[in-house]
C-alpha cells in the first residue's frame, strides 16, 4: 500500500515572476521535492484552474508557497482561498514577506498611480481617455476587473501566515531547505522566517576587510566609483544594507560586486529593518556639524526608498492605527 | 480650525472639539530630563501634551522608537539632548543628531510633516526652554491637526493634471 | 511565593501613588489615578499615600511585597533622580531585586507644571500605564563594584582649593593641587583685611598656603593646568600640563638674587598681582608670600628670549644652583585619582563694560579689587591710599552693584560686594579721613556679624545714598565740582537727584564665572547654569556634588560666595571626597550594554560609535564584545546596532517599546 504523498501548491500575486524562477532554480533538487510531494496547483507551470482548488477539502494542501504582494481584490481572494485549503501558508519571497518592490507604490495614492499610467506617462497614448471601467454586461454576463486597492500589502496583512521564506528571489538553498523542513516531522515554530537569524555580514566574503571604524564624508552609488572587489562595500562608501539584513543568501549581491539592498528583511530581533539600517548608516557619518551632516546625507538621494526598498508595506508607519 | 472634529451630541447641538496633539518625548537623563525637572521645581507652566520617556543619553534613541510612537498614535515626537559638546557621554548627542537628520528625511517621505519630529538641545539649566519648546511644538501641531501620512501627489512631473474619477475600477 | 526572578512567572505589580502632601494631590486626582492603576493588567494592588518616601510609605510597599507576593513595583511620585534610590532600597529590604522598580514622575513633570486637574490626571494615567507595561519586562540586575583610588585632585588653589586640599591631606590621603597661576592664594591673597572682623587676610591665609607647600601629602603643581580627564568615579586618569616657568623648581630656593641681578634695574612690566598698579621685572616672584617661593621668567619681557643677546646676569647670580633654564618646555604628567574637587573660582566684572562709570576714561575711577591692593600694606603704595598723582583723596564715592543686579550685564546679586564695600569704606575713612559715600540699591548684609558691621559704619560717619548711580563725569556745573569727578545719582530715599563731587570713585564690581568656565566644565563633564556657574547636583541636598560621580565643586566657581562660605563648602567637598575614598569601592549603575553573541554578525558598526572604546571585535568569534568596566551605559550602541544584537540593561528595546505603546494606548 502506498501512502499518499503530501500536497504542495505554488501561487503568485503582485510579483515580477522571479520567485517562480527561483522555484525552477532549485534545479535537480526539485526532484527531491517532487519525490516527496505532489504539486497540486502551480498556475505558472501547470494547467490548474481556480475551481480545482475550490473543490479540494479545506486544509488538504500541506503547504502553499505564495509569492507576490497583495494589491488587487483577486489576489486577496486567492490568498483567502489558499489559506483555507492549506495547513501551512508560506509567504514566499520579499513581496509576500514584506510587500517588496511593488510596495514602494505605497508612497503614492491609488489615484496618482492610475493618473500616471493612463494619462501622464510619456509613453502613454490614450486619446480616448480609456480607464479601467465599471462592470460591463455583455453576452457572457457581467464582467468586472479586480479592484485596484489603495495600498500594497504583505501577505500576513491579508491572511494568517505560518512561515516566511525571504529573498528577492529566495535563493535555491533556502527554498530547498524550507520545503524539506515543512515536509519533515518537526515543523518550526509558527511565524518563523526560514533562514538564519543573524545579519548578512556573518557570511559575507568581505567581512575580514571591514575596518574597525568607518567615517564617511560622502556616500557613493555603484555607478559613481570603481568598486574594489575585495574590500567591504560600506568602507568604500556604498550603501550596503548587509549589517541590517537577514543572512541566508550567502551574500550573492556582494559576490557580484554590488551592495546588499536588504531583500531578506531584518533579523528577528529587529522590528523595522529600515529604521535600523538608517541608524547604522547615520553612525558612519564623519561630522558633528549639522549642515555638513546634511551635505553628506544629500548623497543619499532617496533614503526611504533605500532603507525600505523591500519593506515599506510591512513598516511600522504603514501599519499605523487608523490609516 | 482644520482639525476640528464635528459631532452631533444627544440634544442635536453640533459641538466642535479640537483634537489635542499627543507628543512623545525622549529626554536624556543628564540634560533635558533634568531641565524638565527644573521646570517643575521652578513651577513653570506648560502644555500637558508631552509624555516623556527617560533614556540615559539621546544616543540611545533608536529610530524604531520614533516610528513606533508615530505608528501608535503620536502626533509628534520630541527628542531632547545635551547641547553639542556637552554630552554626558561625550558623543551620544552627535550620534543622535546624525540619525535624526536622516530620519527626518525619511519621515518627510512618509508624509510626516517636519514640525512633528523635533530634536532640541536643552541643558539641565534651561528649565524655561522646556516650556518654550513644548508650547511652541504643541501650538504648531494643533494647527497641523492629527497625523495624516500624506502621500506623494504626482508620479510624473508636469503631468496633465487631469483628475482620475473616484469611481474608476470599482 | 512566586519567583520574581523567573521570567515565566506572570508579574504581580503593585502601584503606589504619592500625594506628596498637596504637591501632587492639589493638581492630580490621586484617588482616581490609583483606582485607574488598580484596573491595569497584572496590577495586584494600587494604593495612594500622603508621603510615599516616608518610612511608613516605604513600609507599605514592603508589606505588600510580602503579603501579596508582588514581583514588580511602580511608584508614581517625584523625579526618579530624587527618590529612585529610596524606593529601590525598599524593594531590596523586602527581598526583591532593586531594579524591579519603575518610577513615574508625576510631580516635576505633571503636578508642578500643569494647572488643569483633568489634563494633569489624564497625563499621569498615561505615564502610569506606560510604567506598568514597562516594569513587567524588568530583569534583575546587580550593581557593579569598582575600587576607589584614594588620591584626590583639587583644581584651583584659591582659599577653597587650599582648604579642601589641607583637609584631605590631614586625613592621610594624597592630594594633587593644580593651580594655573604661578602661586596659590587666589583672590584672597590680594586682600588686606577681611570683613566683618577686619582680620588681616595675609595673617590667616599665608600659614595655610605655607602648609600646602610643605605638606607631605600634597603634591602642589602651580603654573599648571588640567589638560584631559578620562575614566569614572574612583578611577580618573588626569593629564596635567606644566607651563614652562623657565626655572627648575626643584633647584630654585626663592632667594630672588636673580631678580635683584636682572639687567633691568627697575620693573617695566605691569605687575599682575598688583593689577598693573606697579611694575615688575622679566624675572620675578609673583608676590612676597607666594607659594611656592619660586621665581619665573616672562618670555615676552626677557631680552634673552627676544634677542638671545642678554648678559644673563640672572644666571650669574643664580650661580651654582643653576635653576634658570631658558630652554624649558611645557610638559605633561598623568596621574590617577579617585575623585576631583573643582574649585576654579571666579573673575570680577570688567568695569569698562559699564561705560557710564568712566572706568578706563578717568584715571581716578578704580575697581574695588584695585583699591584692595591700594589699601594693602604689601601693595604698590604700601597701604597708603593715594590717587595716581600721589595725592590723598578727600572725597570718595563707592558705587555698589557694578555688573550685578543689572539686566544689561549680570542679573544676579554678587553677594559679597555690599560687605566688601563697607570694609573698603571703613579702611579708606580710617586711613585718610576722607568723606566716603556709598551708593547702593539695597544693603544686603545677612551673615554673622555683618549687619553689626553695617551699623558700625553708620556710626563712623560714612554716608549712604540709596539709589543707582546714573553716571560719573568730570563736567562741573558748580565751582565746588571743579577738578572733581561728579557722581550723579537719584537719592530714592530723599526723592531727588544728587550730584556728589569726589576725588576718587570705587566701582564695586560683581563676581562672574571664569571666562573659560565652559571649557573647564566640559573637561570635567559637569554642567553649568546659563550664566556659567557650575551646577550642583541638588541645591539643598547635594550642594557640592555634581552629576558626574566623583567630581565635586567648591567655592565661587559654583556661585558668588564670601570666604567663610567658600571654606565651608570646601570642607564639605573634602568630606565627600574622603567618604568616597574611605568607602574603598563604589557601586556603579548597571546600565551597561552587552552583545548577544548568537545574534551578532560582527559588522563592527558599534565599534565606530562607542566614545569609550568599550567595544572590541573578538577575532576568534568574529563578533563584538562590550567591556563592561569601560562601558558607561549611554546605550548609543544599542540604538545603532543594525541587527538588534546589543542590549542596554534597564533600557532594552522591548522595555522602551512597551513604554511608548503604553503611553499611547489610551483608554
Amino acid at each position: 500500500m502506498t501512502r499518499e504523498k503530501p500536497k504542495i501548491a505554488f501561487y503568485w500575486c503582485a510579483s515580477c515572476g522571479g520567485c517562480e524562477e527561483a522555484v525552477v532554480d532549485v534545479a535537480e533538487q526539485i526532484l527531491d521535492v517532487v519525490a516527496a510531494a505532489d504539486i497540486v496547483f502551480w498556475p505558472v507551470a501547470l494547467d490548474f484552474k481556480r475551481s480545482d482548488v475550490e473543490q479540494m477539502p479545506d486544509g488538504s494542501i500541506l503547504a502553499t508557497f505564495l509569492n507576490g504582494a497583495i494589491r488587487t481584490s483577486e489576489q486577496e481572494e486567492m490568498a483567502g482561498l489558499l489559506r483555507r485549503k492549506s495547513k501551512y501558508l508560506v509567504a514566499f519571497g520579499s513581496c509576500s514577506h514584506l510587500g517588496g518592490i511593488p510596495g514602494l507604490a505605497n508612497f503614492f495614492t491609488r489615484e496618482s498611480i492610475l493618473q500616471a499610467v493612463y494619462f501622464d506617462a510619456p509613453t502613454t497614448e490614450n486619446p480616448d481617455r480609456v480607464m479601467p471601467g465599471l462592470p460591463l454586461n455583455d453576452r457572457h454576463g457581467e464582467l468586472t476587473l479586480p479592484y485596484f486597492s489603495d495600498r500594497v500589502r504583505s501577505l500576513d496583512q491579508v491572511v494568517e501566515v505560518d512561515y516566511y521564506v525571504p529573498g528577492c528571489p529566495p535563493q535555491p538553498k533556502i527554498v530547498t531547505r524550507a520545503v524539506l523542513t515543512l515536509l519533515g516531522e518537526h515543523p518550526p515554530t509558527k511565524g518563523s522566517v526560514l533562514a538564519p537569524d543573524e545579519a548578512l555580514c556573518t557570511e559575507c566574503p568581505r567581512k575580514d576587510s571591514k575596518p574597525d571604524k568607518i567615517a564617511l564624508k560622502a556616500f557613493r552609488r555603484p555607478q559613481e566609483i570603481q568598486i574594489d572587489e575585495t574590500q567591504c562595500l560600506l568602507a568604500q562608501g556604498l550603501l550596503c544594507l548587509g549589517p541590517a539584513t537577514r543572512a541566508g543568501c550567502e551574500a550573492r549581491c556582494v559576490e557580484g560586486n554590488m551592495p546588499c539592498t536588504g531583500c531578506c528583511g531584518a533579523p528577528g530581533r529587529v522590528r523595522e529593518q529600515g529604521a535600523k539600517a538608517l541608524s547604522a548608516i547615520a553612525s558612519l557619518i564623519d561630522s558633528q556639524d549639522e549642515s555638513e551632516i546634511d551635505q553628506i546625507l544629500a548623497t543619499i538621494p532617496d533614503p526611504a526608498g533605500t532603507f525600505y526598498r523591500y519593506s515599506l508595506p510591512a513598516s511600522l508607519i504603514h501599519n499605523k492605527r487608523g490609516v | 480650525m482644520p482639525n476640528a472634529i464635528e459631532s452631533v451630541s444627544g440634544n442635536g447641538q453640533v459641538s466642535t472639539e479640537v483634537a489635542e496633539p499627543r507628543i512623545v518625548g525622549f529626554f536624556c537623563t543628564w540634560c533635558t530630563y533634568l531641565a524638565a525637572d527644573l521646570a517643575g521645581t521652578s513651577r513653570i507652566k506648560y502644555a500637558p501634551n508631552v509624555r516623556v520617556i527617560r533614556v540615559m543619553c539621546s544616543g540611545r534613541i533608536d529610530p524604531q522608537f520614533v516610528l513606533d510612537a508615530f505608528a501608535h498614535g503620536a502626533d509628534g515626537v520630541l527628542i531632547g539632548g545635551c547641547h553639542p559638546g556637552d554630552c554626558h557621554y561625550q558623543q551620544g548627542n552627535y550620534n543622535c543628531l546624525r540619525r535624526a537628520r536622516l530620519l527626518k528625511r525619511v519621515l518627510e517621505q512618509f508624509g510626516i510633516e517636519e514640525e512633528r519630529f523635533r530634536l532640541e538641545w536643552i541643558s539641565a539649566a534651561e528649565g524655561d526652554r522646556v516650556r518654550v519648546v513644548i508650547d511652541d511644538m504643541v501650538e504648531k501641531l494643533r494647527k497641523l491637526g492629527p497625523l495624516q501620512l500624506k502621500r506623494g501627489p504626482a508620479l510624473v512631473r508636469g503631468g496633465s493634471g487631469e483628475q482620475v474619477p473616484q469611481e474608476v475600477g470599482v | 511565593m512566586p519567583d520574581a526572578h523567573n521570567p515565566d512567572t506572570p508579574p504581580r505589580i503593585g502601584v503606589y501613588v504619592c500625594h506628596c502632601g498637596t504637591n501632587i494631590a492639589a493638581t492630580i486626582d490621586v484617588p482616581a489615578l490609583a483606582e485607574y492603576a488598580a484596573g491595569l493588567p497584572d496590577v495586584v494592588v494600587a494604593r495612594e499615600y500622603k508621603y510615599m518616601c516616608s518610612d511608613p510609605g516605604q513600609e507599605l510597599i514592603r508589606q505588600d511585597i510580602r503579603e501579596h507576593n508582588l514581583t514588580r513595583i511602580v511608584v508614581a511620585s517625584c523625579s526618579p533622580l530624587m527618590h529612585e534610590p529610596t524606593f529601590r532600597g525598599a524593594l531590596v529590604r523586602a527581598g526583591i531585586n532593586a531594579f524591579f522598580l519603575q518610577m513615574v514622575n508625576i510631580r516635576e513633570h505633571v503636578s508642578w507644571v500643569h494647572t488643569n486637574k483633568e489634563e494633569a490626571t489624564a497625563k499621569a494615567k498615561d505615564l502610569v500605564r506606560a510604567a506598568v507595561r514597562r516594569v513587567r519586562l524588568h530583569k534583575p540586575l546587580e550593581k557593579r563594584r569598582v575600587e576607589i583610588k584614594p588620591e584626590v585632585l583639587v583644581v584651583g588653589g584659591g582659599i577653597a582649593g587650599i582648604h579642601a586640599a589641607l583637609t584631605i591631606a590631614n586625613s592621610g590621603k594624597h592630594v594633587y593641587l593644580v593651580e594655573r597661576q604661578p602661586t596659590i592664594g587666589g583672590h584672597m591673597a590680594l586682600f588686606d583685611k577681611t570683613f566683618p572682623t577686619l582680620d588681616c587676610a595675609a595673617c590667616i591665609l599665608t600659614p595655610k598656603m605655607t602648609a600646602v607647600g610643605s605638606h607631605p601629602n600634597i603634591t602642589l603643581w602651580t603654573y599648571a593646568e588640567v589638560a584631559a580627564v578620562e575614566g569614572y568615579v574612583g578611577n580618573y586618569k588626569v593629564k596635567v600640563r606644566h607651563k614652562p616657568r623657565y626655572i627648575v623648581e626643584d633647584l630654585c630656593i626663592g632667594c630672588q638674587e636673580c631678580v635683584e641681578a636682572c639687567v633691568y634695574k627697575e620693573g617695566r612690566w605691569a605687575d599682575e598681582f598688583n593689577l598693573g598698579l606697579s611694575k615688575r621685572k622679566p624675572i620675578y616672584l609673583p608676590f612676597p608670600q607666594a607659594v611656592p617661593q619660586k621665581v619665573l621668567i616672562d618670555p615676552e619681557a626677557c631680552i634673552e628670549f627676544k634677542s638671545h643677546k642678554c648678559k644673563k646676569t640672572c644666571v650669574e647670580a643664580c650661580g651654582e644652583r643653576k635653576a634658570i633654564d631658558f630652554k624649558q618646555e611645557a610638559s605633561t604628567e598623568e596621574i590617577d585619582v579617585g575623585s576631583i574637587i573643582v574649585s576654579t573660582g571666579f573673575k570680577t566684572f570688567a568695569a569698562h563694560r559699564n561705560a557710564c562709570y568712566g572706568y578706563g576714561v578717568y584715571p581716578n575711577v578704580y575697581t574695588s579689587l584695585e583699591v584692595e591692593r591700594l589699601v594693602n600694606a604689601s601693595g604698590p603704595t604700601s597701604g597708603e591710599i593715594v590717587l595716581r598723582d600721589g595725592t590723598t583723596p578727600k572725597m570718595v564715592g563707592i558705587i555698589h552693584c557694578v555688573g550685578s543686579r543689572d539686566h544689561n550685564t549680570n542679573r544676579w546679586c554678587s553677594k559679597v560686594c555690599c560687605m566688601y564695600s563697607l570694609k573698603l569704606a571703613h579702611l579708606i575713612r580710617e586711613r585718610t579721613g576722607a568723606e566716603v559715600y556709598n551708593f547702593y540699591i539695597d544693603m544686603r548684609t545677612p551673615g554673622k556679624g555683618y549687619e553689626e558691621f553695617y551699623d558700625r559704619l553708620l556710626d563712623e560717619g560714612v554716608h549712604f545714598i540709596r539709589g543707582r548711580v546714573a553716571e560719573v563725569a568730570d563736567w562741573p556745573i558748580h565751582p565746588s565740582e571743579e577738578g572733581k569727578l561728579v557722581i550723579r545719582a537719584e537719592d530714592t530715599l530723599a526723592g531727588f537727584v544728587r550730584r556728589i563731587p569726589v576725588d576718587m570713585v570705587v566701582l564695586s564690581v560683581g563676581l562672574e564665572p571664569q571666562s573659560d568656565a565652559r571649557d573647564v566644565r566640559r573637561l570635567f563633564n559637569i554642567s553649568c547654569s546659563e550664566e556659567g556657574w557650575f551646577l550642583e547636583r541638588h541645591p539643598k541636598l547635594a550642594p557640592v556634588s555634581t552629576f558626574t560621580d566623583g567630581v565635586f565643586i567648591a567655592g565661587a566657581c559654583q556661585g558668588p560666595k564670601d570666604i567663610p562660605d567658600s571654606v565651608a563648602q570646601a570642607g564639605a567637598a573634602a568630606a565627600e571626597a574622603m567618604a568616597l575614598a574611605d568607602a574603598k569601592y563604589v557601586e556603579l549603575e548597571p546600565y551597561t550594554a552587552h552583545v548577544i553573541e548568537d545574534a551578532c554578525s560582527g559588522c563592527k558598526t558599534c565599534l565606530t560609535i562607542c566614545p569609550y572604546t568599550a567595544i572590541a571585535f573578538v577575532e576568534e568569534t568574529k563578533k563584538a564584545r562590550v567591556n563592561e568596566v569601560l562601558c558607561k551605559g549611554c546605550g548609543t550602541c544599542a540604538a545603532t546596532c543594525p541587527s538588534g544584537s546589543i542590549e542596554q540593561n534597564l533600557f532594552e528595546d522591548q522595555e522602551i517599546f512597551e513604554e511608548v505603546e503604553g503611553l499611547l494606548a489610551y483608554a
